[in-house]
Formats: C-alpha cells, sequence, structure tokens
C-alpha cells in the first residue's frame, strides 16, 4: 500500500473516523456532502491538521503517529496538493510557482526552471511560464496548480475539489487531462470531491463519507449500482428503499411491499432507476406487479427528460421524457400511477 | 461616468459642518503658505541650524522605520497568525503608544533607559552607553511613537492576505521562515511599504518624546519640530520656513501613498 491512514479528530461537531488505503498508481475519490469532514480529512493528510488519535503512513514513511507521539510537519511530507482554486501565488510568474516545491527542496534554479518548464509542456502550457498567475483562465490555473504539485514526483497527490471552480465547459476538459495526468502518476490519489461524475470518471474507487464516517466503498460501478444511503442513491440517481425480504417480495420499512425478481431475505435494499418507473394517469392494465398510487411533487428538467419526484406509500424517482411529460399533462400536485417491473428493481443486502 | 446627479445632493445639516471642516483643516495651511516669505525663503532654508536639522530628521526617521520594520513586521506576524493565548492583551499592550500623548511616552522612556532607569543604569556599568539627550535617543523616541503605526497596518495586510498560500507553501516543502519570506512577506509588500510610509511620517513629526527623552541640542538632538518650534519663539520667519519644508515632506509622503488610499476612490 502507497498510504495507510487511521485519522481520528474532533472539531467541532465534526467527529472524523476513517480508515483509507490508497495503492500505488490508485485513485481514490472520497466523495461526501459538504462538511461531511472530506476537506478536514485531507488537511490531516497533509499534515496542516494534526489528528488526535490515528496513524498514517505513506510508501513506507511515517508521516503521523499519534501514539508514537509522531507528527511530521507537512514541508516534510513528500506530497503534492491541489487546491479548489488553484491559489497559485500571485506574486511569481507561473513558471515560478510550477518551480517553487523544487526550490524549496534545494534544486538549483536553472534545473528547477527546466523542470518546471518541461511540466509546463506536459499540461499544455507551454511558453507560458512567465505570465502572472492573474493572466490565466481558470482551467489554465488549475493546470499549473497540477504541475506544480507533481513536478517534485510527490508520493501522495491530494486534490482538494480540483474541478469544481471551473465553468462545465472547462471542466470537462480539464477533467479528461486529469485523467490522463493521474493514470501515468505512480504515487496515490486522494480526490476530495462531491461531484460523483468527477469520482466516477477519475477514481479506481470511492470511498463515501458522511458525518465523518466512511458509509460506503467499493469501486464506482458498485456505490453506483448499489447505494446503502440515500445520499449515495441520489448522486446516483436511484431511489434507495430499505425493507425486509420475504421471498420475491420486499416490506417496505415505510409501509408498502415491492415485488422482485429474486429471493430475498432478511434487512435488504431495494433500488429502482428512475428510468424504469413509468407514470400513468389511471390504474394501468394487464399485469405489472408494483402499481402504487403517487402524487407528483416536483419536477426538474434532466437532458431530454423530465425528473418527477414522486410522494406516496412508496417514495420514487421517475424519469419521463418531456414529450410524455406534456402530453400526460403532469403538473405538481397531480395524481398518478406509478409502476415498475419486478426485474426492473436492483436488491441487495443491507 | 455613469454618476447619479441625485446622490451629489448633500443635506444642508451636513454640507455646512462638512464645509466648516474643510476650511479649519485646509485653511491654517494656505495661512502658511500666505505668510510664507518667499523672497527671503533661500536664505532662511540655507542658515546654518536648518540643514542641519533637516538632515537629523531625515536621518532619525529612517532609522525609527528601518528599527520599526525589522521589528514590527515580526510583531505584526506574530500577531496575526500565531494562535498563542493573551494575544489581544499583547495587541492592547502594544498599541499603547498609539494613544498615549508622546510627552509620556518620553518620560516612560526616560525612566527605562536614562542613567537611574532599570535598563539605562545597566548600560551604563556595563558597557558605558548612556542614550538619553544623544541621536539614539531620538530614534528611540521615534520609533516608540511610530512603530504601532507599522504594525497595525502590517497586521492588517496579513490578516487580509489569504492564509491558504501559506499552506500551499507548507505542502510545496517550505518551513515556516521560508514560508514568510517567499510567499508571505511578498503578499503583504503593500501593506509593509504602506505602514513604513505612515510611520516614517509620524516619526518626522515626533515633538513630545522627543524633546523629553532626548532634549534639543542642535546637530545632535533637535529634529524639523523642535526647530521650528524654537524659531517660532525667535525668528518667526524662520519657523515658517521651516514649517514649509515639514509640509511639503509630508505633501510627498501623502502622494507616495495615493495609489493605495486616495486611489482606491476613483479606480
Amino acid at each position: 500500500m502507497n498510504l495507510e491512514a487511521s485519522v481520528r479528530l474532533r472539531r467541532g461537531s465534526l467527529d472524523l473516523a476513517v480508515d483509507l488505503a490508497v495503492a500505488g498508481g490508485e485513485v481514490v475519490a472520497v466523495l461526501g456532502p459538504n462538511g461531511a469532514g472530506k476537506s478536514t480529512l485531507l488537511r490531516v493528510l497533509a499534515g496542516l491538521l494534526p489528528p488526535d488519535d490515528g496513524r498514517i503512513a505513506v510508501a513506507g514513511a511515517v508521516w503521523d503517529d499519534v501514539p508514537a507521539g509522531i507528527h511530521l510537519p507537512p514541508h516534510r511530507r513528500a506530497l503534492g496538493m491541489v487546491f479548489q482554486d488553484a491559489l497559485l501565488f500571485p506574486h511569481l510568474t507561473v513558471a515560478d510557482n510550477v518551480a517553487f516545491g523544487l526550490r524549496t527542496h534545494g534544486t538549483r534554479r536553472a534545473d528547477a526552471r527546466a523542470a518546471a518548464g518541461a511540466w509546463l509542456e506536459r499540461v499544455g502550457l507551454e511558453g507560458m511560464g512567465n505570465q502572472r498567475p492573474a493572466q490565466l483562465s481558470g482551467g489554465q490555473a488549475q493546470r499549473a496548480a497540477l504541475a506544480r504539485a507533481l513536478v517534485g514526483e510527490p508520493d501522495l497527490l491530494l486534490l482538494d475539489e480540483p474541478l469544481s471552480a471551473l465553468d462545465a465547459r472547462t471542466r470537462l476538459t480539464v477533467r479528461a487531462e486529469l485523467r490522463r495526468h493521474l493514470a501515468d502518476f505512480r504515487g496515490g490519489t486522494v480526490l476530495v470531491t462531491h461531484d460523483p461524475v468527477d469520482a466516477m470518471a477519475l477514481a479506481d474507487r470511492v470511498v463515501v463519507v458522511e458525518q465523518g464516517q466512511v458509509v460506503q466503498a467499493g469501486t464506482p460501478a458498485e456505490v453506483n449500482s448499489r447505494p446503502r444511503t440515500d445520499y449515495v442513491a441520489r448522486l446516483a440517481g436511484l431511489s434507495l428503499l430499505s425493507g425486509t425480504g420475504e421471498g420475491r417480495t420486499v416490506r417496505l420499512d415505510g409501509g408498502g411491499v415491492v415485488a422482485v425478481a429474486e429471493e430475498a431475505a432478511g434487512a435488504v435494499f431495494a433500488a429502482v432507476r428512475p428510468e424504469s418507473v413509468a407514470l400513468y394517469l389511471g390504474r394501468p392494465d394487464g399485469s405489472p406487479r408494483n402499481v402504487w398510487p403517487s402524487r407528483l411533487v416536483g419536477a426538474t428538467p434532466h437532458g431530454s427528460t423530465v425528473r418527477c419526484e414522486l410522494a406516496g406509500e412508496v417514495p420514487l424517482v421517475a424519469d419521463v421524457t418531456a414529450t410524455a411529460f406534456a402530453e400526460l399533462g403532469l403538473t405538481p400536485g397531480v395524481e398518478v400511477w406509478a409502476t415498475v417491473k419486478a426485474s426492473e428493481v436492483a436488491v441487495y443486502a443491507r | 461616468m455613469t454618476r447619479v446627479r441625485d446622490r451629489a445632493s448633500v443635506p444642508v445639516p451636513l454640507l455646512v459642518p462638512a464645509a466648516l471642516a474643510v476650511a479649519f483643516l485646509v485653511l491654517p495651511l494656505v495661512g502658511l503658505l500666505m505668510r510664507t516669505p518667499w523672497s527671503s525663503l533661500g536664505p532662511a532654508l540655507t542658515a546654518p541650524g536648518v540643514g542641519l536639522a533637516l538632515r537629523l530628521s531625515l536621518v532619525t526617521a529612517s532609522l525609527a522605520t528601518l528599527m520599526s520594520v525589522v521589528l514590527g513586521v515580526p510583531l505584526a506576524w506574530v500577531l496575526a497568525r500565531s494562535t498563542a493565548r493573551g494575544r489581544s492583551l499583547l495587541r492592547a499592550l502594544v498599541t499603547v503608544p498609539l494613544v498615549l500623548p508622546p510627552v509620556v511616552g518620553g518620560v516612560a522612556l526616560f525612566l527605562v533607559l536614562g542613567r537611574r532607569g532599570i535598563v539605562g543604569q545597566w548600560l551604563v556599568e556595563a558597557f558605558g552607553i548612556t542614550i538619553p539627550f544623544t541621536t539614539a535617543a531620538v530614534v528611540i523616541a521615534e520609533a516608540f511613537v511610530a512603530m504601532p503605526f507599522l504594525v497595525i497596518s502590517v497586521e492588517g495586510a496579513l490578516r487580509a492576505a489569504d492564509a491558504r498560500f501559506e499552506d500551499v507553501a507548507a505542502t510545496l516543502g517550505a518551513d515556516r521562515w521560508t514560508t514568510f519570506r517567499r510567499v508571505t512577506l511578498p503578499l503583504v509588500a503593500p501593506g509593509v511599504a504602506a505602514g513604513a510610509v505612515l510611520c516614517w511620517a509620524r516619526a518626522l513629526g515626533e515633538f513630545g518624546a522627543t524633546i523629553t527623552f532626548a532634549g534639543n541640542f542642535p546637530g545632535t538632538t533637535q529634529t524639523m519640530p523642535l526647530a521650528v518650534y524654537l524659531a517660532l519663539q525667535s525668528d518667526p520667519e524662520a519657523a515658517i520656513a521651516l514649517s514649509l519644508v515639514l509640509l511639503a515632506v509630508s505633501v510627498g509622503t501623502l502622494l507616495l501613498l495615493r495609489g493605495r488610499w486616495l486611489g482606491r476612490a476613483a479606480p
């Protein structure tokens, strides 16, 4: 393992308890809502904040060991960090920004400048080394910040919401570039983000943190298809229902019964994709086994579809095409019937 | 310019006192200019004592500013960045000279650094150094009064500066001293410059603490303000000429700071 960390920290209302392991070359995304403690975790890993308890070891070196009284200050950790707002030093040129870490480590000016130039070229900023950070666009600044973090070949790369300050179009291109640079990076990477798309696109593994605790961990596909909390389900765009399996039905904790295609027993989650929910104004004929009366409580455009929030015995989210939405005359408050095929419901143990 | 006309109208209860305030602040300076004996200005300014006093003033004010920067910038950093307890008490103590009557400051300095003072006695016995009534005393008196201006100015700049840049520097391998030199100080350089100019102007005009602690000896401790005061007793025309020099220096200072303070209102 490149990074092995066990972090305990209490700060105000935050009670952070996260164990994290990242292999060399692996990208682990720490995903969570605002205030979950993601950035605090990153600050602890960087050494900017000493943990109350725990141990952090990177590439065989102990960075923090509270029981043993070890705390390596940030400037002695072989790490690179990229912050949300790039935070290029405004009084230095772009090249001097990138060369900064090399200079503090005693690299000679000429060598540092050469290395900085090579990295600027790598991130697509060749010839911009003599500019001031203020002259760069947001995307360019973030590229320079990445070069600055990676030029010293750190053992650990920490990315704190690296894309969230960028506009949507820039974010797409920078995300793709970041993915390429991360693939070349041999150390471990911890990416903190609240954007599931960043996590899915960049990470090999996702660790979901809520209120300072890890609530789910797995590959992006696992987390996406089998969410364990409402927060993750919402990110993945799923309706998450918890209940008890009774053969081919799940009795929901909130009342109501869902028919499923596989045998289920004990405490389970049932997850429903919004596109597998169909809406009707009258009770549909035929044989869908899951039919629930619902009320439309919210509707937001979502690409070419409209995402409909349904309240009722079984709370669901449904995606209907804009055309169907108009033809059915759907408006908030309308009573509808929601149906889901049993085979479209994913069931897994809680 | 899209300035709305309405906003230019000022209510009479505000307009009259405001106009009076302007007159009050500006008229004395106009009076000074009007009474200036322009024809005899040359001889007055080249009189033997004047050059001496002016040079002494410039040298001591500059040394006092240097001393304030060397000691005051680190102090400002401590006040702005350290998390030690008792910081607000420290800040209050440090800024006392700002509100203290300068004469009291002079007396206090005398009690500490005078021949019989706590530190002064030791200096005399150990090194044979006496401070009061020397040029060094002028510098110390000026720094005592002027340093808080610099400290407050720099502390404000440090607080306004984004401390996250210091975090970035740390993650790039810079220890706190390197971070201070290569990141913090350049970021607050305008604040340090403004504080230094303010400090220098205050030191240049220092009167009370200087005359109390350093005395009024031409050539060694008689600075411009002291010379002006003395001249007013015997030779008012010389006093006016000397005042004019100080006014010119002050206006020059203001022009130096214009980009920073006055410039902000009209970008």
